[in-house]
């Protein structure tokens, strides 16, 4: 396929575009991208630090900013301060997760897709806050089958939910 | 085994073995972050701390559930020459942030797929690396030995915010899974930047082979997710795995469709670099890598014959500035290196005795 534009050179640069709804396919030579400027794609997939984006994020974000500032916040254990924090990037400790609270959890909405964990739990500490998840899910299947009529199901369910609550509380 | 023996062979599994799917799919990883209750995080820990971290996770991998896993053997990298160190980062089996750390050290298993370091950022982290297209067993893997380390330490969790690492970017479930992949022909038909600037919207990552910072050499891609909290591991390992069985499709079709559309073109490339490195006398690290690429390619359309697939993952390890030298078993200048490149890798087309272009 020859380029579009130039009609000269090999298309080597594909991609479309969609603007409010409309869809264009473009096939250009690099000579005739680069004039259009969409080289700039090239540069898409670039990564930048961690660390650079951690920091970037936090001065960016005012809500977070005024927090650090209002109070010179340190983590009571480590002797790490938020300020440290937002420059590094790293906590010192397990506990800088509560003593920044306030200032993190924004943080965390914007680099991760929430704030609650979901995923696995340690086999042998986490017994108790697997039974929780447990229950919680079991009411949540109880209700859904109790609005559907489905009574059956919901007294089963009900039964199962006692006998893991009778478990947790021994 | 010493160190000497585990340096010396390049029988890393992922390196050896061809994988499913291993025409596209180089290798599976998955690592996960770990910290011990109670004990600052190693940017913090002193010299006591760090040791003291690294004799629970000794004691861990010699006598608890770990050890039915293992067999592993410590190495601290204060022991390990500065070559060492880095035919350790260049087998993918450390991060040069470990060498960089005072007091890390890497427990590793003969086969090394696995590897779990010690006072890196985090104080354990996990690694499992496997060839070819293997997301699921490699996950499955990380998985048991993570609760093998359980059985015998307590570790920094949170109801809320899961395992609490280092960097905000982990915690949840501390892991990063990924897969890397060879990608040539979606690079060369320019398709490459419109799948992977998609790629990241959906939560992935998409790095060169030495990840953060560095260029996708070589054609070859490392995918991963980039979101840690709010996702169970399934769904982290179901959509990586969504997502490569599309560039999976679609670099398939594009090296059909390519084949068809302009197999001169195509094979005039592949044969060039065949021809360059089977003759070249000095070559550097990045054209050794891209015209890898292009035989790889080669060999996987059948352009190239007699030379097993083998020969970019090897070749990519074995021609890295640490490898070099600790097989020539002296330092080199970056010059020095170039030659020896180019004469290993001559030497490695000619040992596949009926190595030729159809």
């Amino acid at each position: 396929m020859m380029c579009e534009q130039c009609g000269n050179r090999p298309a080597t640069v594909h991609f479309t575009e969609i603007v409010q709804g409309e869809k264009n396919e473009y096939h250009l030579c690099e000579t005739c991208a680069k004039e259009k400027g969409y080289a700039a794609y090239q540069f898409m997939a670039g990564a930048f630090s961690v660390n650079q984006l951690l920091s970037g994020l936090m001065n960016l974000d005012p809500a977070v900013k005024q927090r650090a500032a209002s109070s010179q916040t340190r983590c009571e254990s480590c002797g790490l301060t938020f300020s440290q924090f937002s420059q590094i990037g790293r906590f010192g400790c397990e506990h800088c997760y509560e003593a920044f609270a306030p200032g993190l959890d924004p943080m965390l909405k914007k680099i991760q897709s929430s704030s609650q964990h979901v995923g696995k739990i340690p086999k042998r500490q986490g017994g108790a806050i697997a039974h929780r998840r447990e229950l919680i899910r079991l009411r949540q299947e109880l209700q859904a089958h109790i609005k559907e009529e489905r009574f059956e199901e919901a007294a089963r369910l009900r039964d199962q939910i006692r006998a893991l609550e009778m478990r947790v509380s021994e | 085994m010493s160190l000497e023996d585990y340096l010396a062979q390049n029988s890393a599994t992922w390196l050896k073995d061809d994988g499913p799917e291993s025409d596209i799919v180089i290798s599976s990883r998955v690592r996960i972050a770990r910290n011990l209750r109670g004990r600052v995080f190693p940017m913090l820990a002193t010299d006591q701390d760090k040791q003291e971290i690294l004799e629970a996770a000794a004691r861990a991998a010699k006598h608890g559930a770990l050890s039915r896993l293992g067999p592993f053997e410590m190495f601290a990298m204060r022991d390990l020459s500065e070559v060492d160190q880095q035919v350790l980062v260049e087998k993918h089996l450390i991060s040069p942030g470990l060498i960089e750390s005072s007091g890390g050290a890497v427990l590793l298993r003969p086969d090394e797929e696995v590897s779990i370091m010690v006072n890196e950022e985090d104080h354990l982290r996990i690694q499992c690396l496997l060839p070819g297209y293997q997301l699921e067993t490699t996950y499955r893997l990380a998985d048991q030995l993570d609760d093998g380390l359980e059985e015998m330490v307590d570790y920094a969790f949170d109801e809320e915010k899961g395992y609490l690492t280092a960097c905000p970017t982990n915690v949840g479930t501390g892991m990063r899974a990924s897969i890397m992949m060879h990608l040539p022909v979606l690079v060369m038909t320019g398709h490459i930047n419109r799948i992977l600037s998609a790629v990241t919207h959906v939560g992935l990552a998409v790095r060169g082979i030495y990840g953060e910072g560095s260029d996708a050499l070589g054609n070859l891609f490392q995918i991963s997710n980039q979101i840690t909290l709010g996702q169970t591991e399934q769904e982290i390992i179901g959509n990586l795995h969504g997502v490569a069985r599309q560039l999976i499709n679609h670099e398939r079709t594009a090296r059909q469709h390519l084949l068809q559309a302009n197999r001169v073109l195509l094979e005039d490339r592949v044969c060039r670099s065949f021809g360059i490195l089977a003759y070249a006398r000095q070559i550097d690290s990045k054209e050794a890598l891209s015209r890898l690429s292009d035989v790889r390619l080669g060999i996987d359309l059948g352009v190239i014959r007699g030379v097993s697939a083998g020969i970019l993952k090897e070749l990519m390890v074995a021609t890295q500035p640490g490898s070099l030298q600790k097989s020539a078993g002296h330092t080199m200048t970056a010059e020095e290196r170039d030659v020896r490149r180019a004469a290993l890798i001559r030497d490695r087309l000619r040992a596949d005795p009926s190595s030729s272009l159809s």
